[in-house]
């Protein structure tokens, strides 16, 4: 049986539990066993004490689309490493995209990466399996093999579905688990070669762009199929300010589809590409000024229900090469929180909402449980510091990659402690990383 | 005006980032060296014990050729790779290549490669060899824009105040990119006509007037630049077929005689007959076609000779002297 934790001096949010304001918290045997006004644990015997005064005390964060790599691309990323990097970040959940080698579409995959995050032990790993077998777009992958095994939602995310009929069957087939496909919504014969937006920037770079109707049509096209179904689709990383109206209709119109966004299609533009900067590369790829700012406002109106990450970890040589041969993808689980800060010091979204799109938003999403900061609840939680600072360094990233676009900035807002399952499974200290 | 007055480099990596002091710079270097091309003993001593190397990771014959003889001419060693020839087929990658060529301590590699940025992506991790850009998938080819405009500046006599039109595939032309930057930075009405799907509205954004039809395009043009039209377009749904492309873009005879009286005619090459332009205009008076080739040799032989000497000040007009050979 594992020492008891209280954490004294934080003021506990936790928007799922409707609880805001200066609580103290304590941990028991894995769980949240109170949360009681301050000093309320004061004579408490035989506790480890964490001071969190001035800190914010929240539900474990959750990320919806991350891609820990195992198995297959070992080099680039682990569970435990993906996982370490999800616990410095204060992310207490992570779903992993099945885009492995093999591809997740079995229980035995499944099982592996359970199993993996079992021995690692620094975050709860949720599975998403594949939609399609070996996400080719054309069996349909054995999903009550998948759901038994523990996967808690479909996608074959980057190699999106284009027959439409095949993504019917899928969304029929899937619906009586209850479960989410997860869409990456791209049209494969419009994007084509793409390595960037299309749009100025790829005409002066000479790079092939993916433009913006690629991926509406597919939001499209998708929102007509969960209609026609009654089945749940959940939109991947929407870039555009298109995507985001096209979702907004469908909630008005009653059909069932939810929405994230990356800290990066909130917080970048094209323009990153300049130079053939590799690190920006990604898929979707960055947008404009406009779509940043649609995308900020849909995010703060609920519009786009969640934040995620889309946590990408690639070695050095698939970024080290002409920008059109480069890997898509960024880093995500170490900079989403500080990202997320940036955005409310801006005044772009509320402290809140911030909380909300990392905890209740993403469970929402996926139909599962969100991780709560009340009696009872399984003690997943994060401890945020609004306002240290942070050079984000190699050093600090404890992903296996380095590959992001915000190398040695600074930044302001970061995560200092994480605990899951009741045990503290990262600390910041007091010095700067 | 001295070689060392404006610092050229240290690598060519595109026109974009050139100031148009720097580009009127070349064309002035470029200009002296057309001579050397006319001499019997074509050759000066400029650059002997310098190395240059020419990396063309994707298939070319006439700019190949044409930085050899550059190199060759400033009695330069020139050394060839090509794709096959190179470790790129063993599975090295692009930077390992690089690395090694650079540890023989080159002073300039000119290299081409099918992908967008290759270039800028060598330069950045090369410490002692200038990069020349000799063509970067569909993002620059420097050199031929700068060997477009010499013929035009010998031709007709000045480079700006032109109407300039490209006709053809703007899009994934990267010649037309160059060209594009190059006319745009010196203040010339630069105008692209093809079908839409050659010319996205985009382009404008760069400064390009846009025309979908051939004579309101060459209206008063003082410039025609043909670009290529490949038939793998045909599959990616460019255009239905050469021969309908014809129907409205070949440039022939009498629609220049009609609409561009004093116009000339370049093209980059490889060109197909009968499909961009007749062959009426391929060997007519306007042609300026051989030329650009004979420019290209004295502009290539300027911008090796600008990045090779770019750490020790020395006269040109020494270096133009007979060799004595």
């Amino acid at each position: 049986m594992s020492k008891k934790i209280v954490l004294i001096g934080g003021r506990v949010c936790d928007p799922g539990s409707g609880v805001d304001g200066d609580f103290d918290v304590l941990i028991e045997d894995g769980k949240v066993a109170a949360v009681e006004k301050p000093g309320a644990f004061a004579g408490l015997q035989d506790v480890d004490v964490e001071n969190v005064a001035g800190l914010l005390v929240v539900p474990g964060l959750m990320d919806v689309h991350v891609h820990l790599r195992e198995p297959g691309f070992e080099w680039k990323e682990t569970v435990a490493t993906g996982s370490a990097a999800a616990a410095a970040g204060g992310f207490t959940t992570v779903c992993c995209m099945p885009n492995t080698k093999p591809v997740n579409d079995s229980g035995q995959t499944t099982r592996y990466i359970l199993e993996r995050a079992r021995e690692a032990g620094l975050a709860d790993v949720l599975p998403i399996g594949a939609i399609t077998k070996g996400s080719e777009g054309v069996e349909l992958a054995p999903m009550i093999e998948l759901f038994e095994a523990g996967c808690v939602a479909f996608s074959d995310d980057g190699l999106p579905v284009m027959d439409a009929n095949v993504m019917r069957r899928a969304l029929e087939y899937s619906s009586m688990l209850g479960t989410v496909l997860s869409v990456h919504e791209e049209d494969l014969n419009l994007s084509r070669g793409f390595a960037m937006n299309e749009g100025v920037t790829s005409l002066k770079l000479g790079l092939k762009g993916f433009p913006e109707a690629a991926e509406n049509v597919m939001i499209a096209r998708d929102i007509e199929l969960a209609r026609l179904t009654g089945a749940r689709v959940h939109f991947c990383h929407v870039s555009t300010a298109r995507g985001a109206l096209l979702v907004k209709r469908a909630k008005e119109d009653g059909i069932k589809v939810t929405a994230e966004v990356t800290p990066h299609h909130l917080t970048l533009t094209e323009t990153a590409c300049e130079d053939f900067n590799t690190l920006a590369k990604v898929s979707p790829p960055l947008r404009l000024d406009e779509d940043v700012h649609a995308l900020r406002e849909a995010l703060e109106s609920g519009v786009l229900d969640c934040i995620a990450s889309d946590h990408a970890p690639h070695d050095p040589d698939t970024k080290n090469c002409a920008f059109s041969e480069a890997s898509n993808g960024l880093l995500g689980l170490q900079t989403n929180v500080p990202l997320l800060f940036r955005l409310v010091q801006r005044g772009d979204i509320s402290l809140r909402r911030m909380i909300e799109s990392a905890t209740t938003a993403p469970a929402r999403c996926f139909g599962i449980e969100p991780n709560r900061i009340r009696k009872g609840s399984r003690a997943n939680i994060a401890v945020l510091d609004p306002n240290r600072k942070i050079l984000l360094t190699k050093e600090y990233l404890c992903s296996k990659s380095k590959n992001t676009p915000f190398l040695d900035q600074e930044f302001q807002g970061i995560a200092v402690k994480t605990f899951v399952g009741g045990r503290k499974v990262y600390d910041l200290g007091v010095t700067s990383a | 005006m001295s070689s060392t007055d404006l610092k050229i480099g240290p690598h060519l990596l595109g026109i974009r980032g050139l100031s148009r002091e720097q580009v009127e710079f070349i064309l002035a270097t470029a200009a002296q060296f057309v001579e050397v091309s006319e001499r019997p003993i074509k050759r000066v001593p400029t650059l002997r014990g310098k190395t240059v190397v020419n990396l063309f990771l994707e298939a070319s014959t006439r700019t190949r050729t044409s930085f050899e003889i550059a190199a060759k001419r400033l009695s330069a060693d020139a050394v060839n790779i090509g794709a096959k020839d190179s470790s790129v087929t063993k599975g090295e990658t692009l930077l390992d290549t690089v690395w090694t060529l650079q540890a023989m301590a080159p002073d300039v590699i000119v290299m081409r490669h099918p992908s967008s940025g290759a270039a800028h992506f060598i330069a950045q991790h090369l410490t002692r060899s200038a990069v020349v850009n000799a063509g970067d998938g569909l993002h620059e080819h420097p050199t031929q824009a700068l060997l477009d405009a010499l013929t035009i500046k010998q031709k007709l006599g000045k480079l700006t105040g032109l109407k300039i039109v490209l006709v053809g595939d703007v899009f994934r032309g990267r010649v037309a990119r160059s060209n594009i930057f190059l006319h745009t930075l010196l203040g010339n009405e630069v105008r692209a006509v093809a079908p839409p799907t050659f010319i996205p509205p985009d382009l404008a954004q760069l400064g390009v007037k846009l025309y979908h039809d051939l004579p309101s395009a060459l209206d008063g043009a003082d410039v025609v630049m043909s670009l290529r039209i490949k038939t793998e377009y045909l599959q990616d749904a460019f255009i239905p077929s050469t021969d309908e492309y014809c129907r409205r873009f070949c440039i022939t005879e009498p629609i220049l005689a009609k609409y561009a009286p004093e116009s000339i005619v370049l093209a980059p090459g490889p060109f197909n007959r009968g499909i961009e332009m007749s062959s009426e205009v391929v060997d007519g008076p306007r042609s300026q076609i051989s030329k650009q080739v004979n420019y290209g040799v004295a502009v290539r032989m300027a911008v090796i000779y600008l990045l090779a000497i770019r750490q020790g000040a020395m006269n040109l007009s020494e270096h133009l002297k007979e060799h004595s050979a």
